[in-house]
């Protein structure tokens, strides 16, 4: 019974935020890992663009609720999304023509790209900012939990409860779903192979007659997609902000780069060794120890490897450790010079 | 001489647009635009010698800047006396032992011929070690440091000596950092170095807000000592009492002012002299290798040149003024603010600075330092003015209408990057691009 105990804590305070959390960032870290590979750049707007799918989200999901339209305890931002999605993409399509396209053409540096993405960052918060305003929204609407700790206690008569949000539980399914649909399209379909071989080798590609600028535009469908998804099921579950957003990058870019930049699996495990590091290395072990170790043995203080406080600065503190120890990542990713 | 004539031009216009500012709002804001202004140029130049000079892309203003206002607390608060009974010499030497540890790790990985898993797996034990000796030792003293009149103190506090020390000190700190941050990350690529950079410099800051023992975190730390006189000491003084019957402005109004205009000659008389370091600098052999370097790493490389311990020494140099750029907006404040510190403020809008001024121009990054700090300010009221000209024929009862005022302020950011765009795309060189040696 204790070791259940223990073992359905750990469920509720980390298995279930980190796979939320996880996917929220792997879809973040695709979509950086697919600009960097196919575009070849560090897309710091990439939150940015998180932030604007996020905004269509709720001014689409506020449309919705004034005309009355329900889905019963379905959240509405979920049914507005594909709209959102078209948005986003629309967004990033013209970003690309009046911005990123001149500096492609001229076969800039990557640092030079890198620097322009940092001027659409700004350019993009502004814009968000002055449609939304900068305080906190709250956008989700029907039922709040898929399973309630009091219910749970009251299903097992155990003392610890399971509480999954329907929020967890939709990024879970919705990450799920993308991801496979992700792959399916860049291994099975023939304009994923021919995306794959342009970033393989951008002069070969155009040899065997593959048009870039078709590439380029799936890439940004792709990308807008990722974007739009990853911050709709972010915003869902924490709140919306766009302060945050900002501060979303590196987490993302720490995933990316921990799997290895340029592989799309790569981007899906650095997402989860993420979040599980950040929650497994703040998380108090004080309760869990309650459970397992006989009460004698129990030390004090709340055995914490790292505060609260710190839980952010954990991914930092990975990401740096990684670029020091194997700038590759765990799958080794594609070097752009 | 054409060069001359337009960067004259170029800061003469910057000189009259911040003296419309004070014909039409007030010469107090002018002089708070002109001292915020000129540690901005300072930060740019810190970051146009990494750039510009080398080529090196540093994202890590905003942490060494932070690590400048440290330096003010330490430097300057008295300390807390009580802090030195409860232990807080325990708290170095934690640190020491933590130190230590990954010092061998490192030699363990470095030196020792066992293979990759055991090193992993020494490591591993001899750094969770380290750390778990070092919060042992330490957390017994910081919880006692901390719990000293919080209210009121609760951290170490400083040496009690004159705040103008903390500028060179803020200088060294950052320098110190810069040279462990460089150690191990300069051997990355521009865009992995970009982020390690950022990702370091957030760190810092974490580290600021929540070790409340060095920098009482989020607490702040206020009433900083300052290098010039006080207002009120200044209202008494019979010839600042004769300067306002000349002028015929209130008293609190032209102490405030003389306040400023002394912080406004120091920090030019560092802006010159930093400015004067780096133009020899950049002049001389040492300069003309540096951007052989950033042209062809390789070639320089073939003639001899080491190019790690050049990255090192420029990004060590660098950093430092940044550094000292920090510690002098601290003592400017008055206060240390960890959370004011945003990477939207301190690093990508220094880097804008720094693109638009022109790179590899000293005289380029200060008048970008000037201009973009300038229209940061006042893009808020000149944005709130556009909206409401644009929106005057709405009634005022409008919900758009009120939406949009509400949000005008944030229009800056969309300028902000709009301008950076611009530049990036028609004049990548700046406004005063670097000149060809």
């Amino acid at each position: 019974m204790e070791i259940l105990n223990s073992f359905i804590l750990i469920a509720n305070y980390i298995i279930i935020p980190g796979l939320t959390y996880g996917s929220q960032l792997a879809l973040g870290a695709l979509g950086i890992t697919i600009v960097y590979t196919v575009l070849r750049f560090s897309n710091f707007a990439h939150g940015e663009f998180m932030s604007f799918g996020t905004m269509s989200t709720i001014l689409l999901t506020w449309v919705f609720i004034d005309s009355n339209i329900k889905f019963g305890t379905f959240p509405t931002a979920i049914i507005v999304l594909p709209l959102s999605i078209i948005f986003t993409i629309i967004y990033c399509l013209l970003i690309d023509k009046f911005v990123f396209k001149f500096y492609r053409q001229q076969k800039s540096k990557s640092v030079i790209a890198l620097i322009v993405s940092i001027g659409v960052m700004f350019f993009t918060g502004g814009l968000i900012r002055f449609i939304i305003g900068p305080g906190d929204k709250n956008f989700m609407d029907g039922e709040r939990f898929i399973l309630k700790a009091k219910d749970f206690k009251m299903l097992t008569g155990l003392n610890e409860g399971l509480t999954i949000k329907s929020t967890q539980g939709v990024t879970i399914i919705l990450s799920i779903i993308l991801v496979i649909l992700l792959f399916w399209f860049l291994n099975k379909t023939k304009t994923g192979k021919s995306m794959r071989a342009y970033s393989d080798n951008q002069e070969l590609a155009l040899l065997s007659g593959i048009n870039p600028e078709r590439i380029v535009l799936i890439t940004w469908i792709i990308t807008g997609t990722l974007a739009c998804v990853a911050g709709t099921l972010y915003g869902l579950d924490k709140s919306y902000k766009p302060f945050t957003y900002l501060h979303l990058v590196l987490p993302i870019f720490a995933a990316a780069i921990v799997g290895g930049v340029g592989n799309p699996i790569g981007a899906i495990i650095g997402g989860f060794v993420i979040s599980f590091s950040e929650l497994l290395i703040t998380f108090a072990y004080k309760k869990f120890f309650f459970y397992i170790l006989p009460d004698n043995f129990l030390p004090d203080g709340l055995l914490q490897i790292l505060s609260t406080d710190y839980k952010i600065a954990v991914s930092f503190i990975i990401l740096v450790l990684v670029l020091l120890i194997k700038p590759t990542g765990i799958y080794k990713g594609k070097i752009i010079e | 001489m054409q060069d001359k004539q337009h960067i004259i031009l170029l800061f003469l216009s910057m000189f009259i647009l911040i003296s419309f500012v004070g014909f039409f709002q007030s010469w107090n804001l002018a002089l708070t635009i002109f001292n915020l202004c000129i540690i901005s140029s300072i930060m740019s130049l810190g970051i146009n010698i990494q750039w510009g000079n080398a080529g090196i892309v540093n994202f890590g203003v905003m942490g060494f800047a932070a690590l400048g206002g440290l330096a003010n607390i330490i430097v300057s608060m008295p300390p807390t006396a009580k802090a030195w009974d409860a232990g807080a010499i325990f708290i170095p030497f934690g640190i020491i032992i933590f130190i230590i540890s990954i010092i061998s790790s490192i030699l363990v990985w470095l030196k020792s011929g066992l293979s990759t898993k055991k090193k992993y797996i020494i490591n591993f034990f001899l750094i969770i070690l380290g750390y778990f000796l070092m919060r042992y030792i330490i957390d017994p003293p910081i919880k006692a440091i901390e719990a000293i009149d919080p209210a009121k103190t609760g951290y170490l506090g400083g040496l009690a000596l004159p705040v103008i020390i903390s500028w060179p000190i803020g200088g060294l700190l950052a320098a110190l950092i810069a040279y462990f941050i460089g150690k191990i990350s300069l051997g990355l690529r521009s865009d992995y170095l970009a982020i390690a950079t950022l990702g370091i410099s957030e760190i810092i800051i974490y580290i600021l807000k929540n070790e409340d023992w060095l920098s009482r975190g989020v607490k702040n730390v206020n009433g900083l000592p300052r290098p010039v006189p006080y207002e009120i000491d200044l209202q008494s003084e019979p010839w600042v009492l004769e300067l306002t019957k000349f002028f015929n402005i209130p008293v609190s109004e032209i102490s405030s002012i003389i306040v400023k205009l002394s912080y406004s000659c120091i920090f030019l008389v560092i802006l010159i002299g930093i400015l004067l370091l780096l133009e020899i600098a950049q002049k001389s052999p040492w300069g003309r290798m540096m951007r052989a370097i950033r042209d062809n790493e390789v070639s320089a490389n073939a003639m001899g040149k080491d190019i790690k311990t050049r990255h090192l020494q420029v990004f060590i140099i660098g950093s430092a003024i940044i550094g000292i750029a920090g510690a002098m907006l601290t003592t400017l404040d008055g206060q240390f603010t960890p959370v004011t510190y945003q990477p939207l403020r301190f690093t990508f809008l220094i880097w804008i600075m720094v693109i638009i001024g022109g790179s590899g121009n000293n005289y380029g990054s200060i008048i970008g330092g000037f201009l973009i700090w300038f229209f940061w300010v006042q893009s808020e009221p000149l944005g709130l003015w556009f909206i409401s000209q644009i929106t005057s024929h709405i009634s005022d009862t409008n919900i758009i209408k009120s939406h949009l005022l509400e949000n005008a302020a944030h229009i800056r950011l969309m300028f902000m990057g709009t301008i950076l765009l611009i530049t990036l795309r028609f004049a990548p060189k700046g406004l005063i691009p670097e000149v060809k040696r």
